[in-house]
């Protein structure tokens, strides 16, 4: 393992760790090779062969993705042959793809494009023939359009192997190879639960979101309409990037004054209903064990989450808790208690959805979520989306002055903050549990077992004497490692988190794209927004989400009590087993 | 008469089901056992004369394997057929004997004649078309297969003729006016 060795990269001698691959090493010292199908958390393809480098020796190129050190192994990154043949391969790549980027939704965002640059085409050479497929737009959430693809296969191993999805494989072979589902079905008809991580790892548009910016700014025209927005966790701790900003960078402020000038007559926070959800929760949760309820109970919030436990894991349906998300559990509020206040008719209510997610939006048109038979959520923007439109609208928002909420759903506590977070939802609620069972102040409120980026974390805590054992999974390939530990041993914990997508909201698959320097999914840039969400937490001086005083008078005003026929009529749902059932894949890699 | 035609459809289905299961379950806790996927994929195949998509469903759920991926190795091998084949399925054999005596000839009538290409199927489904290599009958070359009749000596015209004869003896089979096509052809 820490045997070291001796090898040259372009003339120059260097001690590395001989378990390595070249990319790896070279990485280590400096020098960057280009790759495009290389992703550190997938497997290795060795598909697309931009990674190639000389070894003496060696008669072909190799790509140093795949390939293993020796001693003494002399290698060469740059030569004149070797970058002419990496040239010619990202040409051929580039002869079978749309000449099209000035109106493609990843202009100036693509890794392709970049790829070329750096390989400095200038022209295109060959003039093959090119493929035409239908785009896939049947999805609520995600298009695909196989017309863009390079077949690198990152969205088919992120799919499998961190999420256990297994929606896509490639169909056909040679030149008529495609990326698609199960029998060329439609995306919305296959397994796939609309998380996006094929979005995010995309090096094209292959993958995109299904964009509602040009519904939203319609309706933000329509002044016979109040426009309510609300606005997830993450999208604050993320949103910055999109306009060039250092991940971690905490824009919620900018965030609201930014949808204002946008034309929103009311923006709220989800955190707000992030913590209505936990006052539900928790006891929720509580009345479980007190009277002998289902457990383990698992969390609901994550919609990606809901579609593959409908599909993947039917016989649990039972231990999910009937909380709606906070996003629907906002909506519902806005469309009820809040357009009473302002005496407003729901129906001229546009509710929308500021999200980290693109299942958000297959949530948003869930049939069990409608309220008085109206959608709650009307439209659901991601994190990417907004910083488009705002960008668009021609807003300055780096240098907009920061502006508060509105009221009544507008304040947080830091539990409502830490949502975003893989492991947050469980903390807050323990946080509200703990004192709702025991009637005493929990003192150490951050769980930190349950904090970091692992792919499962385990945690208790003991109330009155009674141990809860606690496990947190992100990423759903980690809950299927998680879940396959409960089927077999269902006691063994009582409160499950899980979230869909890795390091959970925060990692969602609408946040803005990898940066130029960066990858997808970086877990540097994870930490970061992570970070921006627990030092907001640390600043409230609210840090429990029962002490929210507007989560109060809503109680107080509407709701009762928490489990109340009101809060089950509004707050919560149910669910049911969906076609086509999944298989989890073998092939799931910790993370 | 229907009636009994009915039942042993579905007692062959039935004992398909069954062959396909035990030979799934015979090699799924192998070592690799996913490896046997082709293995499965052929067997499946050779029982059902295509695979349909309940078949790879079934084959997904009993061998633990994402359908997704499934369909990745049934559209990538040529061999694999993801329609059902016609009624007759036509092999031209594309051997070396049939080769020289003029093999891709009697290929273009039969594509011609049937408006089909390798691997399609003629929209009344009667027939499917595709190669072979060798089907040991190189003393009348060039051969040419129907269901599982060899006819030899076939010429451009010839294979027509058959074609023909097949059509006819369908077509009175169905209107009930001759037996099996397979007794009235030779």
């Amino acid at each position: 393992m820490d045997e070291k060795i001796t090898i040259t990269i372009n003339g120059k001698p260097y001690r590395v760790d001989l378990d390595q691959t070249i990319m790896e090493a070279a990485d280590s010292c400096g020098y960057h090779i280009p790759r495009l199908c290389y992703h550190p958390k997938l497997s290795i393809e060795g598909a697309c062969r931009v990674c190639i480098v000389e070894v003496e020796g060696m008669k072909n190129y190799i790509a140093s993705c795949a390939y293993p050190l020796f001693e003494g192994m002399k290698i060469h990154t740059n030569t004149k042959e070797l970058r002419q043949a990496r040239r010619d391969i990202v040409e051929l790549l580039l002869d079978n793809h749309p000449e099209d980027c000035h109106v493609c939704e990843r202009d100036g965002n693509c890794e392709l494009q970049r790829l070329a640059y750096a390989m400095g085409i200038r022209h295109r050479h060959f003039a093959g023939e090119r493929k035409h497929y239908h785009k896939d737009l049947s999805s609520t959430s995600v298009i695909r359009d196989p017309d863009k693809c390079i077949l690198c296969g990152r969205c088919v191993r992120m799919c499998s192997e961190i999420q256990g999805v297994n929606a896509l494989g490639q169909a056909n072979r040679g030149f008529n190879t495609v990326i698609m589902p199960a029998y060329d079905m439609p995306f919305a008809e296959s397994v796939c639960t609309a998380c996006g991580q094929c979005i995010n790892v995309c090096p094209t548009a292959s993958f995109v979101e299904k964009n509602h910016t040009q519904e939203l700014f319609s309706k933000l025209n329509d002044n016979s309409l109040v426009k309510v927005a609300q606005i997830a966790p993450s999208v604050r701790a993320a949103i910055g990037e999109g306009f060039n900003l250092p991940p971690g960078k905490n824009m919620e402020g900018q965030t609201v004054a930014a949808l204002r000038k946008l034309g929103f007559n009311y923006v709220f926070d989800t955190q707000f209903s992030a913590d209505l959800t936990i006052l539900e929760e928790a006891s929720e949760f509580l009345e479980r064990v007190q009277e002998k309820g289902k457990l383990p109970m698992i969390t609901s919030c994550s919609s990606a989450w809901m579609k593959y436990m409908e599909q993947f894991y039917p016989d649990l349906i039972e231990n999910i808790s009937t909380c709606k998300s906070p996003m629907s559990m906002g909506s519902a509020i806005i469309k009820t208690h809040f357009a009473d206040q302002i005496k407003v008719d729901p129906k001229n209510i546009v509710s929308v959805a500021i999200m980290c997610c693109t299942a958000k939006k297959y949530e948003a048109q869930r049939p069990e979520l409608m309220v008085n038979g109206m959608q709650a959520t009307d439209i659901v923007v991601v994190t990417r989306e907004l910083v488009w439109m705002i960008k668009s609208a021609g807003i300055d928002f780096l240098n907009i002055t920061p502006e508060e909420f509105d009221s009544p759903m507008g304040m947080s506590s830091g539990a409502g903050t830490i949502f975003g977070v893989t492991g947050g939802v469980m903390e807050a609620a323990l946080r509200t549990a703990y004192e709702l069972y025991t009637g005493e102040t929990l003192v150490d409120i951050e769980l930190n077992s349950i904090r970091g980026f692992d792919g499962i974390k385990v945690g208790s805590i003991t109330m009155d004497g009674k141990e809860i054992r606690v496990a947190v999974a992100n990423g759903l390939g980690n809950a299927h490692n998680l879940l396959e530990i409960v089927r077999k041993e269902p006691d063994r914990y009582h409160f499950i988190e899980i979230m869909g997508c890795p390091g959970g909201c925060i990692g969602g698959g609408g946040q803005p794209y990898a940066a130029a320097n960066s990858i997808p999914l970086d877990t540097e840039c994870l930490k970061a927004r992570a970070e921006a969400l627990y030092s907001n937490d640390r600043k409230k001086t609210i840090r429990r989400s029962h002490d929210n005083p507007e989560i109060q008078r809503l109680y107080k005003e509407f709701l009762g009590r928490p489990l109340s026929k009101k809060s089950h009529e509004l707050l919560h749902t149910h669910y049911k087993p969906h076609e086509p059932k999944g298989i989890a894949s073998r092939k799931i890699r910790a993370i | 008469m229907e009636v009994v035609e009915k039942d042993k459809k579905q007692i062959r289905q039935a004992h398909c089901e069954q062959e396909l299961k035990e030979f799934i379950d015979s090699v799924k806790d192998m070592e690799h056992g996913d490896s046997y996927l082709i293995a499965v994929l052929h067997k499946a195949q050779g029982l059902y004369g295509y695979l349909s998509r309940e078949v790879m469903d079934t084959i997904a759920q009993q061998m633990q394997i994402p359908t997704a991926h499934i369909w990745g190795v049934a559209t990538f091998y040529h061999y694999f057929n993801l329609t059902p084949p016609g009624k007759y399925v036509v092999s031209v054999c594309l051997g070396t004997a049939c080769y020289v005596k003029g093999a891709p000839q009697i290929l273009d009538a039969v594509r011609n004649e049937l408006k089909i290409d390798l691997g399609g199927v003629t929209e009344d489904r009667l027939f499917s078309l595709q190669l072979a290599r060798c089907l040991g009958a190189c003393g009348i070359a060039p051969v040419v297969m129907i269901g599982d009749k060899i006819h030899g000596e076939m010429t451009p015209q010839k294979v027509v003729d058959v074609i023909n004869q097949y059509r006819k003896a369908d077509s009175a089979h169905s209107t009930g006016l001759a037996s099996s096509p397979r007794a009235t052809k030779k």
